[in-house]
């Protein structure tokens, strides 16, 4: 596996509801993290990629506006967008540009700031990012979408309610103890239980899926800082590599849809394409994190990532494998569960956990044993777009 | 022009398979297939995917199927809140697979994922025209 670009810096803004402040002072809370981590000055940046899904706020052209804001003129900006995982393509750009021999540095910064309109608009906006032409004049929004999937992979797989549960609770006990997070309560079995009037996660949004089932909208940007091997090893005493990315696309429309009970086609065509580049396996993976948007897009994404067998993603919320000291831990920084889910920031966020916990440096969340290799799971749409990458020391 | 009539609420005005409107008020739901390749697809396109010719016929779509999934909204985006709760599912012809919402007098309690099911437009009280999913 050829070690050419690293990861040399990374940050993250607190994942908040309703952020007080506008997006560039937003996006400047994780691009100064960044830069600090990476001991470096605008001026060795070559390059600035922005990343958002657009409609949130009424920038139009962010890219300029907060390349200036972040003192990133006059090099090149630009912005990309791949809905809610715009920043790990844009990590996947400046990798390409950066191994290009275009530029030595490269910044990626994904920012969203979704509380200027309401939690419905929301909906009919994130609906949008589906065929608009054909399915959205029925109502569609993201959570009835991902039912669909769960719909038919619980029919036949034996999934129950109770495993979609568990993979919230397994969220919140992260959750818990990132101070990043949007969601810092724990989670247990009464929330969900219909009964119980004070259940706060038990209510049906899009059946089989509950409030509890659904990740958090949040205000939050997020900065990678790449590098190529050169200025890695000249800036960097930790330097994380890329070591495999892999990407895909499938038919918007469900009707053009392969079978829903097999899971997001997009997770398992990014997985092989990336552990093909790096030349590992699922076995060489010690921690991830995936984008668990829904409680059925982690189950789905562990048979995806092959870290269990299709139809058998259950077993691994039932024996715990996934926490912190299980045999392949995933989402130990809370998730888009609980840490929250700001699209065009989602992407770096997970990165920027899995390189903390390749450096040793996670905190309450660092899984035991120093992990040596980890993998970032990024999906826009509803698996309209999948973004696997995976990272080595 | 046209194609604002199709669905609860369009976000598409022009399109070059507005047809498709009209035909709903024919009772008909129809794809479009390829003269030249002769591969078929619905939603219906204007232009071919397999051999890139825009050559293309409208063909009825079957009336029946299984339904492979589907979901029961309780909570609705903007401008749908007053449809609240309401059911869309995806029926597997075969061949052919299609998206839409189930037919209001079908209890959700009677939904099943594998049930036969068919499918018939629709016109709403506002004359918007769609399709829908029924009982067999």
């Amino acid at each position: 596996m050829a070690k050419d670009v690293a990861v040399i810096g990374v940050g993250q803004s607190s994942f908040v509801r309703g952020y007080e402040g506008s997006i560039r002072e937003l996006a400047f809370e994780a691009f100064r993290e960044a830069m600090q981590d990476a001991g470096i000055t605008q001026k060795d940046v070559g390059a600035s990629i922005f990343c958002s899904a657009p409609e949130y706020d009424k920038q139009r052209s962010p890219a300029g506006v907060l390349a200036e804001y972040l003192g990133l003129i006059p090099q090149p900006t630009f912005y990309i967008e791949t809905v809610c995982s715009s920043s790990s393509s844009g990590v996947k750009v400046a990798y390409s540009m950066i191994k290009a021999g275009l530029h030595d540095i490269v910044v990626v910064l994904g920012f969203q700031k979704m509380s200027e309109i309401t939690s419905a608009e929301s909906q009919e906006r994130m609906g949008r990012g589906a065929d608009i032409q054909w399915e959205a004049p029925f109502g569609t929004m993201m959570p009835a979408y991902y039912a669909l999937y769960a719909q038919a992979y619980m029919a036949k797989n034996g999934l129950t309610h109770d495993d979609l549960m568990n993979v919230r609770i397994k969220s919140g006990t992260y959750g818990q103890i990132n101070e990043r997070a949007v969601y810092r309560k724990g989670v247990k079995a009464a929330d969900f239980d219909a009964s119980n009037p004070d259940a706060r996660m038990a209510a049906a949004v899009a059946w089989p899926l509950r409030v509890g089932d659904a990740c958090a909208n949040a205000d939050g940007s997020s900065c990678v800082i790449l590098a190529n091997a050169e200025k890695a090893k000249a800036f960097s005493k930790k330097p994380v590599w890329i070591l495999g990315i892999g990407a895909a696309s499938e038919a918007v429309n469900m009707a053009a849809r392969p079978d829903f009970a097999k899971g997001l086609s997009v997770g398992y065509g990014a997985a092989a394409e990336a552990y093909k580049m790096a030349g590992l396996t699922p076995k060489d993976i010690k921690v991830a994190e995936v984008h668990d948007c829904f409680t059925i897009a982690e189950i789905m994404a562990y048979e995806g990532l092959g870290f269990a067998p299709m139809g058998e993603g259950k077993q691994l919320i039932r024996e715990k494998a996934t926490y912190k000291e299980g045999r392949i831990p995933v989402n130990v920084d809370g998730g888009l569960l609980s840490k929250g889910h700001p699209i065009g920031a989602t992407g770096g966020s997970q990165i920027r956990t899995i390189v903390l916990q390749l450096r040793d440096e996670a905190g309450p969340m660092q899984v035991p044993g120093s992990p040596e290799i980890g993998l970032v799971h990024n999906v826009g749409g509803v698996g309209l777009y999948g973004n696997v990458t995976i990272f080595g020391r | 022009m046209g194609f604002e009539k199709f669905g609860r609420k369009s976000f598409t005005g022009i399109t070059k398979t507005s047809k498709f409107v009209d035909l709903l008020t024919e009772g008909k739901i129809e794809g479009t297939v390829c003269k030249k390749c002769g591969a078929k697809f619905f939603p219906p396109r204007a232009d071919c995917a397999s051999c890139l010719s825009k050559d293309m016929d409208w063909f009825e779509m079957p009336k029946k199927g299984k339904l492979e999934t589907f979901t029961i909204a309780y909570y609705a985006p903007f401008g749908f809140e007053m449809d609240c709760p309401y059911t869309m599912g995806v029926v597997d012809f075969g061949e052919l697979k299609l998206f839409a919402r189930l037919a209001k007098d079908l209890k959700p309690e009677d939904v099943k994922v594998g049930m036969d099911v068919a499918v018939k437009p629709l016109q709403y009280e506002d004359g918007q025209m769609s399709f829908e999913i029924a009982r067999a």
